[in-house]
């Protein structure tokens, strides 16, 4: 099968792979119909994730139809079209019986602290991703979904991560009716946590990044006011003008750990890979919330030591709320969202890539060339 | 405004919100919201009580954080060569709360991408800058118009990345230069 290989920072090729096969009683395969680059694929292109290992295959948002079952699988056929939530996980252990997916303890060795994730290094787990034909899906009894009928391929493959995990950001911030949140990052993550506090009753959203097509797409998508933070010599004061001199009520990180900003921070995090990443994000948001607020951080950040003003985050304080989202408990409440017209996730997407063009897929999304928001990727394409 | 406890600046009213937006307040009630409570037990589909285990076929390292190995665990790119031994010792020696622990597996990397390029070389397809970091995507793309005049903050320290990613192949080759040249040359001077 064809695949996107990773050959170390900056660099991935497509090659030729077997396919993978049932390496557990409730495994599936997945013929890949529609993948996604999201933006922490970013952070393993660049060389910040720890253990990303030469030759894994990249890849968390996918949806395909299913190839093969396991011996032990009873909720899936061949043939099923399944969506498959970025989480690798159990359904029955600690973490997993508290509704905790994205945490699981059973499918990760590499590491206690993070769950499994598709495509992720072996610090999330050492599994193959999406960008590619076919792809193992362990425990295919707990993980996917059959995609609804009404449901269209694109918006099918944005909620196995960008959706839900901008929907559960702002459930995190803890949002009461009319709050002001403030949402760091224009990403596709970013721009749907900022659509996402308007449905918990917020009273304003700010967007702040530094791209103008992007901060366009906030104020059209997510109805949000904008800040482009290259225009402002201290954003965090521009901010605290803008609330009354508070600070926001939320503030969401959707940003991570190439944040830019602080022209050292981010040479020392993000390109000599010095730190886990560049603080810049978590202390704008520890900045700009306003006392007894609430930080609630999706940005991807590395394990190594960071430089975060902590001792802000006490004295203000603060509440912090960070995981990675469990997407399928998102599902059954956005499904509703969708058929009500309340959000409309494949806005978004700007650019469909072949997977044998899948480099240069990376070399436009990483530059954020050519007004990209949102790239997909199409196997078999060319 | 004075600093009272009605300083913030009144948000518009529902209807007002209601009318811009669609869906406003949909999940205005928490207990709408799919992940409140944070921890909440629902059916997950799961038959088992711990799940089968799948076989180890290649030793597989884990943290030593974990009891055993987990029950499963992704397969690709076994630990193989000098960068397999670094991240072996990393996972064998440190727990995660040990810092040693991550910038071994870091430094593992980026043994693992020379190792890489330099085994790729003694194969018939080997390592092509050009074609995998994606550059001949550049024309066709706006990539003038994409970065500048635009007031992006990150043009400041773009031009480090095509140093970082070209330097090493131009520094191996001029090494490799010198060291041919040094070869063609020294019999005649001896
Ligand atoms: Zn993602
Ligand atoms: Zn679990």
């Amino acid at each position: 099968m064809r695949a996107m290989v990773y050959r170390g920072p900056y660099k991935v090729a497509v090659e030729e792979k077997d396919i993978p096969s049932v390496e557990h009683p409730n495994d599936a395969i997945v013929r890949v119909t529609l993948g996604a680059i999201c933006g922490s694929d970013l952070h393993l292109y660049h060389g910040l994730i720890p253990d990303t290992r030469v030759g894994t295959t990249f890849g968390h948002e996918f949806i395909g139809v299913v190839e093969e079952v396991g011996p032990s699988v009873q909720n899936l056929k061949v043939g099923d079209r399944v969506m498959v939530p970025f989480n690798v996980y159990c359904g029955s252990c600690y973490f997993c019986a508290r509704g905790l997916y994205s945490n699981c303890h059973n499918v990760n060795p590499n590491a206690t602290a993070i769950g499994g994730i598709y495509g992720y290094s072996h610090s999330c787990g050492g599994y193959d991703g999406g960008q590619s034909e076919f792809v193992r899906v362990p425990f295919a009894d707990v993980g996917p979904s059959l995609i609804p009928d009404w449901m269209s391929d694109e918006d099918a493959v944005l909620l196995t991560d960008a959706l839900p995990t901008g929907y559960f950001g702002a459930q995190l911030g803890d949002i009461s009716e009319g709050d002001t949140v403030i949402v760091l990052g224009a990403g596709p993550v970013g721009l749907f946590a900022a659509a996402s506090p308007w449905l918990m009753g917020a009273g304003r959203v700010i967007v702040v990044d530094h791209l103008d097509y992007r901060l366009a797409k906030a104020r059209e998508f997510a109805h949000a006011e904008t800040y482009n933070f290259a225009e402002h010599r201290d954003i965090i004061l521009e901010l605290k003008k803008a609330t009354d001199y508070l600070g926001a009520d939320v503030v969401i990180d959707a940003v991570g750990a190439e944040a830019d900003g602080s022209f050292l921070q981010h040479v020392a995090g993000a390109k000599l890979k010095l730190q886990g990443g560049s603080p810049i994000a978590l202390n704008w948001a520890l900045a700009a919330v306003r006392k007894g607020g609430t930080v609630s951080v999706l940005g991807a950040y590395g394990p190594a030591p960071t430089g975060i003003k902590f001792g802000d985050a006490m004295n203000k304080g603060l509440t912090i709320r960070a995981n990675q989202c469990p997407v399928k408990r998102q599902w059954p409440r956005l499904f509703e969202h969708l058929r009500n017209g309340y959000l409309r996730p494949s806005e978004l997407v700007t650019h469909r890539i072949p997977l044998e063009h899948i480099a240069e897929g990376y070399h436009l999304f990483s530059g954020k060339l050519d007004g990209i928001i949102k790239p997909l990727v199409v196997p078999g394409a060319s | 405004m004075p600093y009272t406890a009605d300083t913030r600046r009144q948000p518009p009213s529902r209807d007002e919100l209601r009318n811009r937006i669609p869906g406003w307040g949909a999940d205005l009630d928490p207990a709408d919201r799919p992940s409140v409570p944070r921890e909440k037990h629902e059916p997950t589909g799961a038959h088992w009580d711990f799940p089968e285990r799948q076989p180890e076929n290649t030793p597989r390292e884990r943290s030593l954080e974990h009891k055993f190995l987990t029950p499963v665990f992704g397969t690709t790119a076994p630990l193989h060569g000098f960068s397999g031994a670094i991240r072996r010792f990393a996972y064998r020696r440190y727990s995660e709360g040990q810092t040693p622990h991550w910038l071994l597996l870091l430094a593992g990397d980026r043994v693992d991408a020379w190792e890489s390029h330099l085994r790729s070389l003694a194969t018939g397809r080997p390592d092509n800058p050009v074609t995998q970091t994606g550059i001949l995507a550049e024309p066709g793309h706006r990539p003038l118009s994409s970065r500048f005049g635009r007031n992006r903050a990150d043009l400041k320290h773009a031009w480090m990345d095509p140093v970082m990613v070209g330097g090493p192949w131009a520094a191996a080759a001029v090494l490799a230069w010198v060291g041919a040249r040094k070869l063609l040359t020294s019999p005649s001077r001896r």
